[in-house]
């Protein structure tokens, strides 16, 4: 907070108060949204979730908004704070679940179980066991594929990220392709939208998703320190090899269960953290635990968006929207920010 | 704190790195490494860490070998000051130093008092108290060195290895380092390894002096024992003397040239 001359204690103050007001205040505009230009007021909102609203406002606040607000609330947090995780892994403001090909890996488990029904078994147990699997075997060949002599460098193990990836996608646009009747859906699904997940699926979802997050958290320390480099982790006595195994399985587990209920959602992990760092200073201990926060924000603004314009086009897939806001950031790092990527 | 290599051998992909190495750092010395390029002596400081793990041979540290002790454990009395590097966060000198106590912190510990003590007075050692709050990604490769070796002493520990400590440095900063490096020596007793390529600085502040040669031990002794024309004709081919120089009451090293220019 050099700007304002703040201390950085005044800072995360200023800050986490401001992201914490926000964040109620998100929550509620999107539990508001009724239909084409019509919303709730804020108080109708509460009043339908004591139980004192209409019939109706009670059906569409509790019954149709609020499944998709709690598993956006989880699913910013955790796609927020894997890409810091990844950023201070790789030293490199750019990495996130997506470079790495996790998401493609994911979705491409998703698309080919709804695209081949398993017989008796229910496509709401497939489709995230399959993402579960083909994200973590993406994992780990990206991993090997990186790995030569014992060491992992950063360098091939991102460009290794991106080969795969690339592969992955052509997969899965492949199976759109063939996909017939089943087009719409996967299309639909694979850009992203809230909307898909019920309460089945979120208290499956939720847990997981909290879990290996606030295992990520614990990792904070030893994060920063590899962000000064492997060798100084090392002297400082992490063992390099294991914690970097535990983020990514970590990561994995979040990503996989994020893309399989509501597609996938990029940039949340490069947008979310980098301002963040920028507000704050690079310290995990605080960027990530604050990136769980401001993710569900960001991620229910994006949200709320996508309905605004539903008047005129129906309603948007919100991986539309976290790209159109991400992708320009993105562009921005690499022509403006080249030196802190590490690109100079 | 002694150190010790009980035929310390490394190879790398099939080659040999360094073969049948046996050393002891007593406590309180400073031993400096010199050797050519690709001999060997950076991975011989990755071994004394257990940064790399010997293929042969032990290491030993007060006797146990290093193998058996978690790299926790190890950091808790052995820091390193590894080549300087560039940092693109913005972290800022307490919080690099700050990260000198970690071994000695649970996983989601914080800092104690005593902490916080350890860190402003290693800060003050290297004399970096007015620059406490500046951040590192925009300091000079000189202020850079000095905050990691303000975090290495925030270790508080036994053992110190440097690995070209003067490279980047301005001239005036080479001697700056070093003669801290050496005062922490003489008045705390810490163990200092150095690795070098400057002849004149190893010959002006280590005790003794490890010459490497095609990845064994060349010769081991004090400067004047090790530093021999002979021998720098040989692992170096230089054509150069140790000297006592009478003002600054030190060793230093005259390169006259290349051997290739001797007559």
């Amino acid at each position: 907070m050099s700007l304002l001359k703040l201390s950085r204690r005044q800072g995360l103050a200023v800050v986490l108060t401001a992201i914490l007001i926000l964040t109620v205040y998100c929550v509620l505009l999107d539990l508001s949204w009724v239909s084409e230009n019509v919303s709730y007021t804020f108080q109708e909102v509460i009043d339908a979730l004591m139980g004192r609203g209409t019939w109706s406002s009670e059906i569409i606040v509790r019954d149709i908004n609020a499944p998709r607000v709690v598993i956006g609330i989880f699913v910013g947090a955790g796609l927020a704070v894997t890409g810091a995780a990844m950023q201070a892994v790789f030293k490199n403001p750019l990495a996130s679940p997506y470079i790495l090909g996790l998401s493609s890996g994911a979705s491409l488990g998703a698309a080919a179980s709804m695209l081949f029904a398993i017989p008796f078994i229910p496509a709401a147990i497939t489709t995230p066991v399959m993402a579960f699997i083909t994200c973590f075997l993406t994992m780990v060949l990206v991993y090997t594929m990186s790995r030569s002599g014992g060491v992992v460098k950063t360098e091939t193990l991102i460009l290794s990220g991106v080969a795969v990836s690339s592969l992955l996608s052509a997969l899965v646009s492949f199976l759109t392709f063939i996909a017939g009747e089943k087009l719409e859906g996967i299309v639909f699904w694979s850009m992203g939208n809230l909307g898909n997940a019920d309460w089945n699926e979120i208290m499956f979802a939720a847990p997981i998703i909290t879990v290996a997050s606030l295992f990520l958290i614990t990792q904070a320390k030893s994060l920063n320190v590899l962000m000064l480099g492997d060798v100084h982790a090392m002297d400082l006595g992490v063992d390099v090899k294991r914690t970097r195994l535990f983020i990514l399985i970590m990561t994995t587990v979040v990503v996989a269960a994020a893309v399989s209920f509501v597609g996938v959602i990029g940039f949340i992990g490069l947008v979310i953290p980098h301002i963040l760092r920028i507000l704050l200073g690079p310290d995990n201990r605080i960027i990530m635990p604050l990136s769980m926060i401001a993710g569900s924000c960001f991620i229910l603004i994006c949200d709320y968006l996508t309905h605004v314009i539903a008047p005129y086009y129906g309603t948007l897939p919100i991986g539309v929207v976290t790209s159109l806001i991400g992708a320009p950031l993105f562009i921005y790092l690499l022509i403006r920010r080249k030196k802190e990527v590490g690109w100079n | 704190m002694t150190l010790e290599t009980d035929k310390l051998s490394y190879t790398y992909v099939g080659y040999p790195v360094l073969q049948d190495i046996d050393i002891k750092v007593n406590e309180g010395e400073i031993l400096g490494i010199l050797g050519p390029n690709g001999c060997g002596k950076t991975t011989l400081l990755k071994n004394l860490n257990k940064n790399l793990s010997p293929k042969g041979g032990k290491v030993l540290l007060d006797g146990e070998d290093l193998e058996e002790i978690t790299k926790k454990d190890i950091a808790k009395r052995i820091a390193v000051v590894p080549q300087t590097n560039e940092v693109h966060f913005s972290f800022t000198v307490k919080d690099i130093v700050s990260m000198g106590r970690m071994p000695f912190q649970g996983l989601m510990e914080g800092m104690s008092r005593s902490d916080m003590d350890i860190v402003e007075e290693s800060i003050a050692r290297v004399g970096l108290t007015d620059y406490a709050d500046r951040h590192i990604n925009v300091m000079s490769g000189g202020e850079r060195q000095r905050v990691i070796i303000a975090r290495a002493l925030a270790q508080t520990p036994d053992i110190l290895l440097m690995d070209e400590p003067t490279l980047h440095l301005d001239i005036n900063t080479q001697f700056d380092v070093l003669d801290l490096v050496r005062d922490l020596s003489r008045k705390d007793g810490l163990t200092v390894v150095i690795v070098s390529h400057d002849l004149g600085m190893v010959a002006r502040y280590c005790d003794r002096v490890l010459l490497i040669k095609d990845h064994r031990i060349l010769a081991i002794g004090t400067p004047e024992e090790v530093l021999t024309p002979e021998n720098m004709d040989l692992v170096f081919g230089v054509d150069g003397e140790l000297v006592y120089d009478e003002k600054s009451k030190e060793n230093t090293v005259f390169l006259h040239g290349s051997s290739k220019r001797k007559v």
